[in-house]
């Protein structure tokens, strides 16, 4: 009653409801709400970042995945039609200037945006244009061959200058051998083909019932340094009904293909006594016919195109022999006669033409088809590409038609990322990671495997490391150690969860690969040496008196079992030599290489597994120890009162109770193995092969990045395949962690109630 | 005989034996864990101290005597039939052969600096008081006996000696106070190059940018473009002040020379300025050698790498990591606990928590590499390109925040480790009694004061220790930083006295980076590997220490909440 009376009394004093209280609350709840907003707009975009992870490196690999594009851009009728159909068609650089070679031997060059004429070059020759051949896309050399049994070399150039700050094209056209035809054969060249060199060029012709071949050397006079031509003529077995001529790029071999598809290979590295090499068919089919064969980028792969509407593949393989032979390597198919072939200049790319007017865009390497679509309905005969293979010039009835093209990423597939493929100048195919090389016309090899398959294996032999030594010493510190041993000995394993692997990598790759080598014998004798010695330790410990033995009570093994094993190690290492000695013949090293004819590499799969191991007990054996710890006091205690002996109880209740947990530690220790970078990359010596032998290196997916992210171009493949490759570890390292953690979470439930 | 037999059997059943070999396994892991901390502190460590320098004939069999000066470095037994193989002429009685690694210097002279030799066939081993050590600015150390000193090519001191004889120390005292003289000149030198040249070349640069700023923003009138001009003439005239002085402190430098006769007796004449220490190691008494060696060890922590890190210091390393660390913490801090208190406070508890949990959990275990890609990736081609085509025009092609460095590496590191703040900080949210939050807000306390004024500081020590992880993880980490801004050699620190003092976008030295390049990068790795020890065993123990405190705060804050939870 007081107290009530009391309150009543001071309520006018306490007046919660003052303006300024009022206000005071207001703020307060304000401040609330704008704590609770920051937090959960924070909370939550810390969290979106970390997922960001997953979707940028999805995002940066989903261009490798999409098809290519082709957007008509611009039709006109053929320019300067008046000279006759093109013979042949393609762009500079720019795909600002279109250039054809018109049927009566003229040069038109014309604006690709809108097909005006902008130069018109007449034959310098007035003689009947009989034959033309291309020598390639990249040098703009192509060869016209005449009635009267001649050849002129003629090249097309464009000049760039920027008056007024805008870029101007110039098309030129030079003769770089010279005005005057040069003499090729004494009749009307029908096929003409030709090959430049850095020292000379190459023509083959073949007219009605004779055919002829020239050599034009080239060479520098010292003193005026003035560039001299030498001819030299010969003639050559004649082939009737031949479709298509094609010389190797260093000159040496000549291809002549008739239109059934049988295939003649002359060697001319003998000039004056040239013989038939060799002699094959293209075709299986006899009424298929031959419609053109032509060389794909860096000229060892040759492509042939058919009536039928393949097209193969071939290039030169090394048979047992020693013996290169034109080998069918992988074709692509078309319902119906292709009529025309183009080649990508940078890429080991192609296109067909086939009757229908249908163009489709190949890959070689990955025998990838990234477009097919119909682009003309009148009768298309030619397409070319231009030089960045971003347009498309197209030829029919009508006239001309440029396209954009938009095809990033031809060569990747998921073939030739996880499947074996034949590249050119192997012998059979293979999985192989090779992403650059020194020259321009090299064929990226970007297979996956070689370097999954470095991954896992790394992890394997760290995996046999750490497991048995993790999982062990896990059983015993949980339960059979002694309390307060256990407290010293638990951060000390620990402390090597810490460790950076760095120093792991340095260790292993400059201390111990060396020592390895060295004392071979002495690290596999320890495997022996070690168990035995321990249990042969323990029994005899066990013969020993009591009151000794009192002095080391249980759960103090391993302080005794220390310096027996040091003892032991040093034992194996002294012995090391004399072990050599008497069964290796002195160097354990020579015996493995010449006696068992394995490779050896000082910095091999054993070292990574030591290392790596290491890096990975830790983690293995906090896990484990923590879920062995958890198994409930009472079912060992049950188990132990029904009479069992301690090992029983470990192995028949203890260690089923914890598998799972055990097993989510193995988990996340392969997690960890696959993911580590720096060890392997300083303890192996990272080439991407394929061969579990324990004497031999890897390259694994991680150390992969950290070689080559900072060096690959940003957008292109390769950049792409190694974004894939990191996505790749994130989702295996993620889904294996998930279901550790889920295995684990599982079980803390489980054995949370008991 | 039978009891035995049966016991072994009993033994063997009652699983002992099992026991043991786990036991063996705790053992294994143990030693090997300390074996590697011993290793790497004891060649870390053993680097510094001064090792003596002998001189001994050796002579192969059927090979002609020569003499050798040069320290030891490693002893190993090899069967003598491998070195009969490498083509050595071994009498046959050998079977086991001791061989040692000497460092004998001088690369410049003899082409290499180490050379294995058989321990056999050398004979008349001693150490001469007055041989010496000097280690130099390039070509590694030297050994050798001094012969004479030089001033402007007049010789000041010399000897004939090459015992402790009264001349020779003569000539060695006057030895030394060239050096200490060369020594402080270089300094000056230095100081000049890196400090003073250094401004007035950020100070031209600037300039520089200014103005292709204001070119492109087409606001470079004639008046601010004699403005720049001014500007610069007077960096340019200071700077020949600075070239002027430079040239006198030059020729001063070099005006003293020494001649060495080295251990094939030839004598060779060298510039004093080339030379850092020179000591006569077996004069030395162990008190000396310890404090050269205490000046050694504080070199290493505080001086430049020199000869492409093989020698020197670490100092710019220790610099660019703790640097790194210390802005990485200031982001992963924040950010890590405001998602944790989020988690654990504000959001719904229900499944997708839940999902996100394991998510955020499990992201500590993706690989550090992957984190790195992707800060290569999202955050120096994607952001930083973004940034400098926005922000830093006048500085392109060459591109400011668009390449890896400083910030690019912290936040990225900052992303590695979030995972973990926030894993610590919810398990310590989680361990704060549910009535010490009821009580707060029973009292009138919102639910944001209550986090500020009860739950957050309570969870302070699990903060704390998950920080300390998050650093010790980010200290050790090292292949995510090889893409994203870490260089082997940084030509001046992020932090120094130009404006604006911190530098973002600068790439920086690493010691975990440092290990890897001198390991496996340098082209005289022999020469670098104590050198790599020594750093190996400064990242081990920064990251030990860090570990126990992280150790010793968990165990403080489970004491401090035993009595809450009564």
């Amino acid at each position: 009653m007081r107290m009530t009376k009391s309150t009543d009394h001071q309520m006018p004093e306490l007046d919660f409801n003052t303006p300024a209280l009022k206000r005071h609350r207001k703020i307060r709840a304000l401040k609330d709400r704008m704590a609770g907003m920051g937090i959960a707009v924070g909370g939550s975009s810390v969290i979106l970042a970390v997922l960001l992870i997953c979707f940028y490196l999805l995002y940066e690999v989903a261009p490798l995945f999409s098809s290519a594009s082709i957007d008509a851009e611009a039709s006109y009728a053929l320019p300067a039609e008046d000279q006759g159909k093109s013979l042949y068609l393609t762009t500079e650089e720019q795909s600002e200037v279109g250039m054809r070679v018109t049927s009566n031997g003229s040069i038109v060059f014309f604006s690709v945006a809108d097909g005006s004429v902008i130069n018109r070059v007449k034959n310098l020759r007035s003689e009947k244009v009989t034959a033309f051949a291309v020598e390639s896309d990249t040098s703009r050399l192509v060869a016209f061959g005449y009635e009267d049994g001649k050849a002129l070399i003629v090249k097309h150039d464009y000049k760039i200058s920027y008056p007024d700050g805008k870029r101007k094209i110039t098309p030129v056209v030079e003769y770089p051998y010279g005005e005057d035809a040069i003499d090729v054969a004494d009749f009307a060249i029908k096929k003409l083909t030709v090959r430049d060199g850095s020292d000379s060029l190459t023509m083959a012709a073949i007219g009605d019932t004779k055919s002829a071949i020239t050599k034009v050397s080239k060479e520098v006079n010292f003193i005026t340094e003035e560039v001299e031509l030498s001819e030299q003529s010969e003639s050559l077995p004649f082939v009737a009904d031949v479709a298509s001529m094609l010389l190797s790029g260093d000159q040496r071999y000549l291809y002549v293909a008739t239109r059934s598809g049988a295939l003649s290979e002359f060697d001319l590295r003998d000039f004056d006594n040239i013989a038939l090499k060799d002699a094959m068919s293209l075709f299986k089919d006899p009424n298929t016919k031959l419609v053109s064969m032509s060389y794909l980028l860096g000229k060892s792969s040759i492509m042939v195109a058919d009536s039928s509407g393949h097209v193969s593949q071939w290039f030169n393989v090394r048979n047992e022999e020693n013996e290169e032979k034109l080998t069918f390597i992988r074709d692509v198919k078309q319902p119906i006669a292709i009529v025309d072939l183009a080649m990508e200049q940078r890429r080991k790319g192609f296109a067909t033409l086939d009757e229908r007017g249908l163009v489709a865009i190949y890959n070689a390497t990955s025998t990838r088809q990234v477009i097919n679509e119909k682009l003309s309905d009148n009768n298309a005969r030619l397409i070319s590409f231009s030089p960045r293979a971003n347009g498309l010039l197209l030829e029919d009835d009508k006239g001309l038609h440029f396209f954009h093209v938009d095809n990033e990423h031809p060569e990747v597939s998921w073939s030739s990322l996880w499947g074996k493929v034949w590249y050119e100048g192997y012998q059979e195919p293979t999985y192989t990671w090779q992403s650059s090389a020194a020259n321009n016309d090299f064929e990226p090899k970007y297979s996956l495997m070689p370097l999954a398959f470095g991954t896992l294996k790394a992890a394997f032999y760290a995996m046999l490391m750490a497991v048995p030594l993790a999982i062990c010493g896990a059983i015993y510190t949980a339960y059979f150690m002694a309390p307060a041993l256990r407290r010293k000995i638990k951060p000390v394993i620990e402390l090597m969860e810490a460790l950076p692997t760095v120093i792991l990598g340095f260790l292993a790759g400059l201390f111990f690969a060396p020592f390895l080598e060295e004392n071979l014998a002495a690290t596999f004798s320890v495997f022996v040496v070690l168990p035995v010695g321990i249990l042969v330790f323990a029994y005899c410990w066990s013969r020993l008196p009591q009151n000794l033995r009192w002095l080391v009570p249980e759960g103090w093994q391993p302080l005794l079992l220390i310096p027996v094993i040091v003892f032991l190690a040093w034992l194996c290492l002294a012995m090391s030599p004399i072990i050599e000695l008497n069964f290796f013949g002195g160097n354990i090293r020579g015996w493995i290489t010449n006696d068992l004819g394995i490779t050896f590499d000082q910095r091999n799969a054993l070292v990574v597994g030591f290392a790596m191991g290491f890096a990975v007990i830790p983690t293995i054996f906090s896990i484990t120890e923590d879920a062995i710890f958890s198994v409930p006091k009472a079912l060992t205690q049950g188990s132990l009162a029904l009479g069992a002996t301690y090992w029983q109880t470990m192995t028949r209740v203890v260690l089923p109770t914890a598998s799972p947990g055990i097993f989510s530690a193995v988990m996340i220790g392969m997690g960890r193995a696959v993911g580590e970078t720096m060890i392997v990359l300083m303890a192996t010596g990272n080439t991407p092969i394929m061969d579990a032998n324990i004497f031999e290196g890897m390259r694994t997916l991680a150390a992969n990045l950290a070689v080559e992210v900072p060096e690959s171009e940003v957008g292109s493949s390769h950049y792409r395949i190694l974004f894939l490759a990191a996505f790749v570890l994130f989702i295996f390292t993620f889904v294996v962690n998930t279901i550790a953690e889920t295995v684990r979470q599982h079980l803390r439930k489980k054995y949370g109630s008991l | 005989m039978k009891m035995k037999k049966k016991s072994v059997s009993e033994w063997v059943k009652a699983g002992d034996p099992w026991v043991w070999l786990n036991a063996g396994a705790v053992a294994i892991s143990v030693i090997m864990v300390v074996g590697l901390l011993l290793l790497i502190a004891v060649r870390g460590l053993g680097h510094f101290w001064p090792a003596d320098v002998v001189e001994s004939h050796y002579a192969l069999p059927g090979e002609s005597e020569y003499n050798i000066v040069a320290e030891r470095v490693e002893s190993v037994e090899v069967p003598a039939a491998q070195l009969r193989e490498a083509g050595i002429d071994i009498p046959d009685n050998h079977q086991l052969m001791q061989r040692t690694l000497m460092k004998t210097g001088n690369r410049d002279v003899y082409g290499s600096d180490f050379r294995w030799v058989i321990d056999e066939y050398l004979t008349e081993t001693k150490r001469p008081e007055m041989l010496f050590t000097a280690e130099r600015r390039e070509w590694g150390n030297l050994y050798g006996y001094l012969k004479a000193v030089k001033e402007d090519g007049k010789v000041a001191s010399e000897t004939s000696d090459i015992t402790p004889t009264e001349s020779a120390l003569a000539t060695w005292a006057v030895f030394e106070k060239s050096i200490a003289r060369a020594a402080t000149i270089f300094d000056e030198i230095h100081e000049i190059e890196k400090t003073d040249i250094g401004k007035i070349n950020y100070a031209l640069e600037r300039i520089r940018l200014k103005q292709r700023r204001l070119e492109l923003e087409g606001k470079l009138t004639p008046a601010a473009e004699a403005d720049l001009a001014v500007e610069r003439s007077q960096y340019d005239e200071e700077y020949k002040g600075l070239q002027q002085s430079l040239i006198n402190l030059y020729s001063q430098i070099n005006r003293d020379t020494f001649v060495v006769q080295v251990m094939d007796g030839t004598e060779h004449e060298m510039p004093v300025a080339k030379i850092v220490h020179a000591y006569r190691a077996n004069a030395m008494n162990v008190g000396q050698k310890m404090s050269f060696y205490f000046t050694k060890l504080w070199e290493f922590l505080s001086d430049e790498p020199r000869e492409a890190n093989t020698e020197g210091g670490v100092f710019p390393a220790i610099f660019g990591t703790v640097m790194m660390v210390l802005l990485m913490t200031v982001l992963v801090t924040p950010f890590g606990v405001v998602a944790a208190v989020y988690l654990r406070e504000y959001a719904a508890q229900g499944w997708v928590t839940r999902v996100i949990r394991i998510a955020v959990n499990n992201l500590a275990g993706v690989p550090s590499i992957v984190y790195g890609v992707f800060g290569l990736g999202f955050f120096i081609y994607f952001l930083g390109s973004g940034i400098d085509q926005a922000f830093f025009p006048e500085a392109l092609p060459s591109p400011t925040f668009g390449t890896g460095g400083l910030m690019w590496a912290s936040i990225t590191l900052a992303l590695l480790t979030v995972p973990v703040v926030i894993v610590a900080t919810e398990e310590g949210l989680s361990r704060i009694p549910r009535n010490v939050r009821e009580g707060s807000l029973a009292l009138g306390a919102t639910k944001a004061e209550t986090l500020w004024r009860v739950v957050l500081p309570m969870a302070s020590p699990a903060i704390m220790t998950g920080v300390i992880l998050a650093v010790a993880r980010a200290a050790g980490e090292v292949a995510p930083l090889m893409l994203v801004g870490v260089v082997k050699l940084a030509p001046s620190l992020p932090l120094d006295g130009n404006y604006p003092y911190i530098h973002l976008d600068q790439k920086f030295m690493h010691l975990g980076f440092h290990i890897y390049d001198v390991g496996f990068q340098s082209p005289n790795v022999e020469a670098a590997r104590p050198l790599v020890y020594a750093t190996a065993f400064l990242l081990v123990l920064v990251i030990a220490l860090l570990n126990l405190s992280a150790v010793t705060i968990r165990n403080h804050l489970r004491e401090k909440y035993k009595s809450l939870e009564m």
